[in-house]
């Protein structure tokens, strides 16, 4: 099943949750919505879904125009980030849900639904649950079976709402392979909708970044970590140092220092430079673009965190590797590896 | 704990004990004879199938108001939620005397009913509207912090599982509220049975047809007829302790199925 998404609109009173989108969703895609709250991400997904109504703009699934079906006719499928079960149904009866309430013509017979229910539940690896109720589950388990659910209307999309926003950090990391592993398995469409740049970019196929209501770019993870498209998703997707610069006549100036970086092809005027922490080298006084006095060290795993004040006027921190020897009061030389200079 | 329990024995067990003493002070036959005259029958009737039937309706309207109140923002929502609890604070005799003044032949709500051939005050059908204004904020107030609780996102996580709204409601919502519907239909049937002040005002307190058994007691004892008075008495605490009994073991089996989360 291919999503098109096209100019859609979507206003709360005066708030524009979605400004414009425009999206294209292969068939058998894993995608990731990814954006800071108040993004319009989760808006996007729920219009899909049929849960909310754009004030215009398109939405189709294989060519055929989605908004004149509610989410009943939909057929797609949806998982929320509070699990939605339920709870005074067993897990069962929970999966099997969506098999019960099918009109009578087209539903299943009791046996039929107790192989499906059954087969889903083995597919989420929780068949030793399924006389057990929601609450009784810890919020891994309930979101597995909530996926569950959702896949028993054998769903033409699968739509998953911050799928482990509720979830602690362990149990988060794990079900993340398991999902890549169950999408690589089902491979049904699947959007999922998170505000967390590491899920983004481990689970998915490819990955839109959202802010305020408009994409700001579209690519594999690698695009969108490597290449950021705009100012934004550089400074939202991994950790940044962002400096404040000015372009004039081929030389870019930090404060009143010019710094020892080609300004090919940029526009004059004010602009930001971004640096990734760990892209910054470091070597002695003199060498490198910029220079800079180290405030404080603090290790961190791999590697050591420094805070340098710089000469022209910012501080920064840097990754330095452990093997680096560091100390407050030294003074250092520092080269960008990789930087990129947006105008404004 | 054992302050709690001797206060609840003061309170409440001290005074039932002795009214079941007070009964034994009869002999079977006599106790026989004063339950299956039919002046007491008529009125346990009365009282218990109209605070039954009251209760009912207070079920189905007070779901729709709590639905309304939880589910709906509307400019006077607040006044609204706040106006359900008037039956609770009136004193009993002022409701009564509203609602008969309301009902009365000449009454705003009594006279067109009167075109139409129905009366309302001074006959069983006033107990039943007294009784139903007295029991609603039960219902409503037991059901409304279940309700709100209720996290729409379940409704759709139904929607978008294929159910129509009406497979929504009868599937997720209605078993979701269960225990706390009965809770409701318990509390507003309680109450109902043992309605006095509202009641016999509008009643008409005719023997057989509008009087109910509180009243019978009253006028029992106003007759120094103690123990026809306390028989009544013994037999309307066994019926409603049975009752009550019920739909807390009905409930409970309704929880069972929704265990805290």
């Amino acid at each position: 099943m291919t999503i098109e998404v096209k100019n859609l609109v979507k206003k709360f009173g005066s708030f524009a949750a979605l400004d414009g989108v425009d999206l294209k969703v292969d068939n058998g895609e894993l995608l990731a919505l990814l954006g800071p709250s108040g993004s319009g991400k989760t808006t996007l997904l729920r219009i899909i879904a049929g849960l909310d109504w754009p004030d215009s703009g398109e939405v189709s699934f294989n060519g055929e125009d989605a908004l004149a079906q509610g989410a009943r006719e939909r057929h797609v499928g949806f998982v929320f980030q509070h699990y939605a079960l339920f709870r005074h149904m067993t897990v069962f009866e929970n999966v099997a849900f969506g098999l019960r309430v099918q009109p009578r013509a087209v539903r299943k017979d009791e046996a039929s639904i107790r192989a499906r229910v059954k087969e889903l539940l083995d597919l989420v690896q929780l068949d030793w649950l399924a006389d057990r109720y929601p609450s009784q589950l810890s919020g891994g388990q309930r979101q597995r079976i909530a996926l569950a659910r959702a896949l028993a209307i054998e769903p033409r999309i699968l739509l998953l709402d911050e799928p482990f926003g509720a979830l602690d950090a362990k149990v988060r990391k794990e079900l993340r392979k398991w999902l890549r592993s169950l999408h690589h398995e089902i491979n049904v469409t699947s959007i999922f909708v998170t505000h967390d740049q590491e899920e983004a970019l481990e689970v998915a196929n490819r990955v839109v970044v959202m802010d305020k209501g408009r994409i700001e770019q579209i690519g594999s993870p690698d695009d969108v970590y490597e290449t950021p498209a705009t100012a934004f998703v550089h400074g939202f997707i991994g950790e940044c140092i962002e400096l404040p610069v000015q372009v004039a006549d081929g030389v870019i100036r930090l404060g009143e220092q010019p710094l020892k970086l080609a300004a090919d092809g940029l526009v004059p005027g004010a602009s930001r430079l971004f640096v990734r922490r760990h892209d910054m080298l470091v070597g002695p006084p003199g060498s490198g673009a910029f220079e800079g006095a180290v405030q404080h060290v603090r290790n961190f795993g791999p590697v050591q965190r420094a805070e340098v004040a710089l000469s022209g006027g910012e501080t920064i921190e840097i990754d330095a590797p452990r093997d680096k020897e560091l100390r407050a009061g030294d003074t250092i030389g520092l080269e960008p590896r990789r930087y990129r200079i947006f105008a404004g | 704990m054992g302050l709690t329990l001797s206060w609840l024995s003061v309170i409440i067990l001290i005074p039932l004990a002795g009214l079941f003493l007070r009964s034994l002070e009869l002999s079977p036959e006599q106790f026989w004879n004063i339950l299956s005259s039919r002046r007491t029958l008529n009125a346990l009737r009365v009282s218990f199938g109209l605070a039954f039937a009251a209760a009912c309706v207070n079920l189905v309207m007070g779901s729709i108001i709590v639905w309304a109140l939880v589910r709906y923002r509307f400019p006077g929502r607040r006044i609204f939620d706040a106006i359900v609890d008037v039956p609770f604070a009136l004193p009993t005799a002022v409701a009564g005397v509203a609602l008969t003044a309301l009902f009365a032949e000449k009454g705003w709500l009594g006279a067109p009913l009167a075109a139409l051939g129905i009366k309302v005050a001074f006959t069983p059908v006033g107990i039943f509207v007294a009784m139903i204004f007295i029991g609603i904020p039960f219902v409503v107030r037991t059901v409304q912090p279940v309700l709100q609780d209720l996290d729409p996102e379940i409704e759709e996580a139904a929607g978008s599982l294929g159910a129509s709204r009406w497979q929504t409601i009868v599937r997720v919502i209605l078993p979701s509220l269960a225990p706390a519907l009965l809770t409701g239909l318990a509390l507003a049937f309680a109450r109902a049975v043992g309605e006095y002040g509202s009641v016999i005002f509008i009643a008409g307190n005719l023997p057989n047809v509008s009087e109910i058994a509180p009243l019978l007691i009253v006028i029992r004892l106003s007759e120094f007829r103690y123990a026809d008075a306390t028989a009544i008495a013994v037999v309307m605490l066994v019926v409603s302790f049975v009752i009550i009994f019920a739909v807390n073991r009905l409930q409970r089996w309704a929880q069972s199925r929704i265990p805290a989360r």
